[in-house]
């Protein structure tokens, strides 16, 4: 079981901290955004975690300014899980 | 006693309002999106809140000394209900106010995750109500007015809050205003 860091991406206004507590992971675009690091499609938006990164997506999950950040554990996200931009 | 309690509310006054005036100041940075010298985003959007919540734990020692002052005539109910007091009721009830936002804006804050985002930011934009009443309280309620050390730290200290509206309403506000105008980086 894999646990992925998901952006969402309505509410995401590219304000960098999680690209700066997850340098290896997120990568930063030119406006801003954080981009997946050599990850593509779906992986840019659902980002598959390594153990070692666990902790600082944690941290990126708490102190994103826009609450855009969230975490889920296996194969898919279950619905309802959080309410975005609320 | 009575003298020493005295003394410990307004100097724990000061205190608070120099830290609200810091976390304010820390807030609008924090919203720019951008790095300061050698902290990262993140460390000041911590530093924001740690400075926040010391400024409010000043604000409780600043109002529960002034309870136990007998000079201050305060009672429970003017922490709560503005404009009520015996002593200057009006700038008295600034002050009431201020901690009233203080609380509201504190609370969202900490339960930011729960309520969401939205109820948060519509809750937070009080906060930039906190300082001028805080302030003008100080200021109307203070015995310190008439001294030179502490309107040169009030006019500071709005010189910098004003400075920093003007940046936050400027275009170039935020970090990647200049890429999201169109232009390339
Ligand atoms: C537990 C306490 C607090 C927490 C967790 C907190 C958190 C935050 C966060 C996450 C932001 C960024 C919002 C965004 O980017 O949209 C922010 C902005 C801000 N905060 Fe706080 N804050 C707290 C207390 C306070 C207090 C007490 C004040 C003022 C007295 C304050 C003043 C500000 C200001 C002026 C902004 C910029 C708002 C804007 O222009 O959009 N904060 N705060
Ligand atoms: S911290 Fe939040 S708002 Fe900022 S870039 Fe990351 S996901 Fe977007």
């Amino acid at each position: 079981m894999t646990t992925h860091l998901h952006i969402d991406w309505t509410s995401c206004d590219g304000r960098g901290l999680c690209t700066e507590l997850l340098p290896g992971v997120l990568d930063r675009d030119d406006w801003g955004y954080p981009l997946a690091r050599g990850k593509s499609g779906r992986e840019r938006t659902d980002v598959p975690l390594r153990d070692a990164d666990r902790e600082a997506a944690h941290e990126a999950v708490r102190l994103c300014p826009k609450l855009a950040l969230s975490l889920w554990d296996g194969e898919k996200p279950e619905p309802g899980r959080r309410r975005p931009g609320q | 006693m009575d003298e020493a309690m005295w003394a410990f509310g307004r100097v724990s006054g000061f205190v608070s309002l120099a830290l609200f005036t810091a976390s304010v100041l820390l807030g609008i940075l924090n919203r720019s999106g951008r790095p300061l010298l050698v902290l990262p985003r993140f460390s000041i959007s911590l530093l924001h809140r740690n400075i926040a919540l010391l400024a409010t734990v000043f604000l409780g020692l600043h109002v529960g000394s002034l309870l136990l002052d007998s000079f201050a005539k305060l009672n429970p109910v003017d922490i709560v209900v503005p404009f009520l007091g015996s002593f200057q009721p009006f700038w008295q009830g600034l002050g009431t106010a201020a901690l009233d936002l203080v609380l509201a804006v504190v609370v969202t804050g900490l339960l930011r995750h729960r309520i969401g985002q939205r109820s948060f930011k519509a809750v937070h934009w009080l906060s930039y109500g906190i300082w001028p009443v805080a302030m003008a309280h100080a200021l109307g309620n203070g015995t310190d007015v008439s001294r030179g050390w502490f309107l040169l730290l009030a006019a500071a200290s709005a010189v910098a809050v004003a400075a920093a509206l003007l940046w936050r309403l400027s275009p170039s506000f935020l970090e990647t205003s200049h890429a999201r105008q169109g232009n390339l980086p």
